[in-house]
């Protein structure tokens, strides 16, 4: 039984087909980069998974639950902007995470102590616990997007989507949230889904690269196809496939020996 | 170097921000002094001393039929009509604002109305207003209210829909409910707005307390310029415009003030 499954998925806006036919299963813990062209439907498909709209047909479940139809403390999400709250402070933020679970939005007594205490160890993981007490809007746009990351983790998602989370950002910036992602990565084992424009960065982040293209296409009405997965790439070991076959079948070994003989 | 990039320094800015007034004050000096070299006994303007002297005895000196001195018990008057009018205009424009922002079905049934309603013309329905709330302070707190709370509306509701989609998204995916990102993400950004609001629509609300008060009021500071208009009272007339024009500043700098302090998140990113 795999974690996250794809079953069956067609999404059409009126009579624009924007993606058909994705039937694919993820295992927990995976990392997820989505890739393709401008407009191929993967930001769609990254609105599907977030259940902010619900499939023409077809159904995506978490864990065998129901279908979500809408947004739900299962999905975190960090946008390519505005996934901070402008008007709370940087901690406020993070304790936002766990706090707007609650009946009014407030958490009072220990329950309050612990969110700060868990708040500020998240800072710390995240590398902001200097500017705890400053406004969003003061920060770099990689801290904000650092913020972001960390306040979506602080509510304990089942998945994690990032929709070009680093787009807007510089490329040396862009190296240091990559490393800052690869060992959130490695410490949480979360199953991450991002969508990115960048090749480069879905091959080293993602141990496993979705490309959405259009493999029907009809001139006389482009809206009538949608896109689909077109490659599904093990991108484990740096993308380029087959580096552990002879770990994985040792007896292969003899036949290259022989082979060089 | 282009206009367009002159920037004036601090002193000179200052110095420039006075001049209109200053153009001003000496246009009617000389207007002044010409009307009355003409005629002595001329009230339409009326000299700056003339002014003074009669500002203070309306500051200072109490009526001698009621013992009362009139210009402060006009002006708390018209500040409780307003303040009230304000008040619950606001008040009312938040919540419709958040409601018809954040709730499609809301929108759906209220959004056209309240523009409708922001059409009609408030002063047209000072008559029934006057009929049926009679003519003591109701109605003209009601004026108020019915001026300004429409547009008010209609712009909160917008700015209410103006917070990005990510951040609602981001609420949900976090827990949040519909009063938790009502409470705690629409509500804190628009509270900045509703002081701008406010401050905008306080020449309106001025307005509209004027003219009641002058149709039909016994106090207030509108009724007590359409009373000594009888008698081209001129140095009262000016006196109380001028009054008016210092509380109207007055009220605005504290709640500048007041929205410059409560959101400091405002300003966090200059």
């Amino acid at each position: 039984m795999s974690f996250v499954e794809v079953e069956d998925i067609w999404q059409a806006y009126g009579d624009r087909s924007i993606i058909e036919r994705v039937n694919v299963t993820f295992d927990e813990g995976e990392f997820i980069s989505i890739v393709g062209a401008s407009g191929c439907g993967k930001s769609t498909f990254l609105r599907l998974l977030l259940a902010q709209e619900r499939p023409t047909r077809g159904k995506i479940t978490i864990d065998g639950g129901a279908p979500a139809v809408e947004p739900n403390q299962e999905r975190g999400v960090v946008f390519q902007k505005y996934s901070v709250f402008p008007h709370l402070s940087v901690r406020e933020n993070i304790i936002a995470g766990t706090g707007f679970a609650t009946r009014f939005g407030y958490l009072t007594g220990s329950a309050r102590r612990k969110a700060r205490e868990a708040a500020d160890e998240m800072l710390e993981r995240i590398g902001l616990n200097h500017v705890a007490d400053q406004y969003p809007a003061s920060l770099s746009g990689g801290m904000q997007q650092r913020l972001a990351i960390g306040q979506a983790m602080a509510a304990k998602p089942r998945v994690l989507l990032l929709d070009e989370p680093f787009g807007a950002l510089d490329p040396g910036t862009r190296l240091q949230m990559h490393d800052f992602l690869l060992e959130l990565r490695d410490e949480t084992n979360m199953t991450v889904f991002m969508v990115t424009h960048d090749l480069d960065e879905g091959f080293k982040l993602g141990n496993r690269v979705l490309v959405f293209d259009k493999p029907r296409w009809d001139p006389h009405d482009p809206g009538l196809y949608g896109a689909t997965i077109t490659y599904d790439f093990d991108a484990s070991t740096n993308g380029i496939p087959f580096q552990d076959i002879l770990d994985r079948y040792p007896s292969l070994a003899e036949q290259t020996q022989l082979a060089a003989e | 170097m282009r206009l367009i990039n002159q920037i004036p320094s601090r002193p000179s800015a200052i110095m420039l921000a006075t001049i209109p007034f200053f153009l001003l004050l000496i246009a009617y000096v000389v207007g002044s002094e010409i009307r009355l070299a003409a005629n002595p006994q001329d009230k339409l303007l009326p000299a700056l001393n003339t002014i003074g002297s009669t500002a203070q005895r309306l500051f200072f000196e109490p009526d001698r039929r009621s013992n009362e001195i009139l210009l402060w018990k006009d002006t708390f008057a018209s500040l409780i009509r307003l303040s009230m009018g304000v008040g619950i205009s606001a008040l009312i424009s938040l919540i419709l604002g958040m409601v018809i922002g954040l709730l499609p079905i809301a929108r759906s049934s209220l959004s056209s109305f309240v523009s409708i309603l922001s059409m009609v013309p408030p002063l047209a329905l000072l008559p029934i207003l006057f009929i049926i709330f009679g003519l003591g302070e109701l109605s003209k707190v009601v004026l108020i209210i019915i001026g300004i709370t429409p547009f008010m509306t209609r712009d909160l509701s917008q700015r209410v829909l103006d917070i990005p989609t990510e951040q609602l998204i981001k609420a949900q995916t976090i827990g949040a409910s519909s009063l938790v990102i009502a409470l705690r993400v629409a509500l804190p950004q628009i509270l900045p707005r509703l002081i701008a609001n406010v401050r905008l629509s306080l020449g309106s609300a001025w307005l509209f307390l004027i003219a009641a008060e002058a149709v039909a009021s016994n106090v207030g500071l509108g009724y007590r310029i359409f009373l000594v208009r009888r008698y081209l009272a001129m140095d009262v007339i000016l006196t109380y415009v001028i009054w008016i024009t210092v509380l109207a500043f007055a009220v605005d700098w504290v709640l500048k003030t007041i929205s410059r302090k409560a959101f400091p998140w405002m300003e966090a990113g200059l």
